[in-house]
């Protein structure tokens, strides 16, 4: 048996566990094991109603109210007392925040080893994994050795498989059985949980969901010259994103940097200006469809990831296309 | 307040990384080496708690002796105290790190000094194992979260928070002595003045041998990712690139009305 932890907001499961759970039914295919799901907290059972078709046999709801907050120990221990029950092969979870936590957790508990953020898996003797390092800069291909294995599944590097339709192969189709699970647990599991949240003020753009991202680095110079792009970004509908160079010397905050330790942005558009392409910067705009340098330096590490390039002081150029673009839809 | 931070010393790769001829390694011959950022905001708000509330800090690292560097420049921006756990520089995996971590802590608190706070980075740099902060609080059995962006401290607590997505926080309170991982952006790190580097370079680093065990997934080598790598279309030159830029937004339909 395989255990997929999957989270869920709003009564559905999360994109990167459907991806997680992408890559758990083809292993369940590849060695012959069924893959379980377990869910916890309010809204799991809908959400696990949702997994039909995602190749889930059995889903073990933990509703209990205790979990009402996000507790990482309780449900590390939930997930500890699940895999005494049923003894699975391998347990994975999203290397989301939450699910890289809990896993943590779960190795801690067991004492088992985790690999975090694997790409790929090739089961057998010996078990080997692929998993990115340096934020996906890099990948290491290694071998896991324990008697379960604990995986974090790298968010963005598998794809989300269509879930399987009627018809062609009924059991595949179907909705999961859902199995309440009331896991025990003391006081001393539910030391840690959120004691509140703070609700987000929705203004703006977000980074992480916008269509254009246009991204500011040391080239911009002074955090004055940020009106330059946000002049270019108002009139896109963009977010603005920045490098680690700008937040760090205080320029912008670093809820807007980009890379290895920020965000990761996924627009169609990315538009990098004085950023010189640092790998950890780009780790972060992979995920971008396009990207268009906008840099004095025609030699600069970006120009070997960007698509369109405009050689140039970032100054002239980009107040020049925000002029343009008014002159053109008359703005 | 008696913190005690961890880092652990990474190369500063730039614009692209080489690796050793055997696929095992990264090639650091012509590289920097550094800390996390993560980290670099550890130590920063190590010593910024211990300026506000009083106590001592100190700074921990598992690795060969030239680790003693990064040691040096946390103690250049402030931390008092240095520990190096000296390995021959091989690689350790998580659960050797945190084992190792744990035996220096009942060793440093049997003299007598309790850590009311441990400080982590969320990741390593390298590794990005996310997960040696949490073995270590468990094995303590000291309560402990991930992902903190903002730390205060008052009356026996911690109140820690971490982003929770479209600009909301998640706020955790923890009774010390507790076990933090934290990310950039918790604070803005000084830089070091000149008499913090040279104070620095007098100190003393305390040395300990760790006891290696074995653990995490065996590294059997290192890859590069395909893909990314693109031809670049150089639009145009300066400010009379701007209409081929406009053409392009159009093209993409990004050019949004
Ligand atoms: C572990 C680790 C994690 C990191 N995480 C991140 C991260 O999350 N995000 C991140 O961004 N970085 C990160 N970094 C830092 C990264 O390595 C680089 O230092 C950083 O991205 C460089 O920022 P930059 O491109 O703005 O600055 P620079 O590298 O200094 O580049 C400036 C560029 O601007 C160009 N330029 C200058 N003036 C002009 C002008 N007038 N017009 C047009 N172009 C101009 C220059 O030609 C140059 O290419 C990390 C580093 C480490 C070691
Ligand atoms: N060799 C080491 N020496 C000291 N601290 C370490 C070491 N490796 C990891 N850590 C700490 O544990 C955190 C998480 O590391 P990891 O779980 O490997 O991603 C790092 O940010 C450091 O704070």
């Amino acid at each position: 048996m395989i255990l997929a932890v999957v989270e869920h907001a709003d009564r559905r499961p999360e994109r990167l566990s459907l991806e997680m759970l992408s890559l758990a039914r083809r292993l369940g295919a590849e060695v012959g094991e069924p893959v379980e799901a377990v869910l916890f907290g309010a809204g799991a059972t809908e959400a696990a109603g949702q997994l039909a078709g995602r190749g889930v046999s059995v889903a073990h709801v933990v509703e209990d109210d205790r979990l009402a907050a996000f507790a990482p120990v309780a449900w590390a221990t939930s997930i500890v007392q699940l895999m005494t029950a049923r003894v699975p092969s391998i347990v994975l979870a999203a290397g989301s925040d939450r699910g890289s936590e809990v896993m943590a957790h779960v190795g801690a508990r067991t004492d088992f080893p985790l690999a975090a953020n694997v790409t790929d898996v090739l089961p057998g003797e010996p078990f080997r994994i692929t998993r990115q390092r340096w934020a996906g800069s890099l990948l290491e291909d290694a071998v896991l050795d324990a008697p379960t294995k604990l995986l974090t599944i790298a968010p963005h590097a598998v794809a989300i498989d269509e879930p399987a339709t009627g018809g062609t192969a009924a059991s595949a189709a179907a909705a999961p059985i859902l199995e309440p699970f009331a896991p025990t647990l003391t006081e001393d599991d539910l030391r840690v949980a959120v004691a509140r949240r703070l609700e987000p003020d929705r203004s703006g753009i977000s980074l992480t969901d916008a269509r254009v991202v246009v991204g500011g680095g040391r080239g911009v110079g002074s955090p004055e010259a940020f009106s330059e792009l946000e002049e270019l970004a108002a009139l896109l509908g963009a977010a603005v994103g920045v490098s680690r160079v700008v937040t760090s010397s205080g320029w912008r905050p670093h809820s807007q940097q980009i890379g290895q330790t920020g965000l990761r942005i996924a627009p169609d558009l990315y538009i990098a200006c004085g950023i010189s392409g640092a790998i950890q910067h780009i780790v972060g705009a992979k995920a971008a469809k396009r990207i268009l340098a906008i840099n004095t330096d025609p030699d600069a590490p970006i120009m070997s990831v960007a698509d369109y390039a405009v050689i140039g002081n970032l100054h002239e150029v980009v107040p020049a296309i925000s002029a343009e673009i008014r002159r053109v839809t008359g703005r | 307040m008696n913190i005690l931070v961890c880092v652990k010393r990474v190369p500063a790769t730039g614009g692209r990384i080489t690796l050793t001829a055997d696929g095992r390694d990264i090639d650091t011959r012509y590289l920097g080496f550094t800390v996390s950022p993560h980290e670099e905001c550890a130590v920063e708000e190590a010593v910024r708690i211990v300026e506000k509330h009083g106590g001592s800090s100190t700074v921990l690292t598992l690795g060969p002796e030239v680790a003693g560097e990064q040691l040096r420049d946390a103690m250049a921006i402030g931390i008092e105290r240095a520990v190096l756990l000296e390995t021959d520089g091989a690689d350790w995996d998580p659960l050797a790190t945190a084992a190792a971590i744990v035996d220096a802590v009942r060793a440093l608190e049997a003299e007598g000094e309790t850590f009311d706070l441990l400080l982590f980075g969320n990741e390593a740099a390298d590794t990005g194992d996310f997960q040696v902060g949490i073995r270590v609080a468990t094995a303590l059995g000291r309560p402990s979260v991930t992902g903190i962006k903002a730390i205060e401290v008052a009356d026996g607590k911690v109140v820690a928070r971490r982003e929770a997505g479209g600009g909301g926080w998640e706020v955790f309170e923890l009774e010390l002595p507790a076990v933090l991982a934290v990310k950039e952006g918790l604070n803005l790190p000084r830089y070091p003045s000149v008499p913090g580097r040279l104070r620095a370079k007098k100190k003393e680093i305390v040395r300990m041998t760790p006891l290696s065990r074995a653990g995490g997934p065996t590294k059997e080598r290192l890859r590069l990712p395909e893909g990314n790598e693109s031809t670049v279309e150089v639009i145009g030159q300066g400010a009379a690139a701007a209409p081929a830029v406009v053409e392009l937004l159009t093209r993409l339909g990004v050019l949004g009305r």
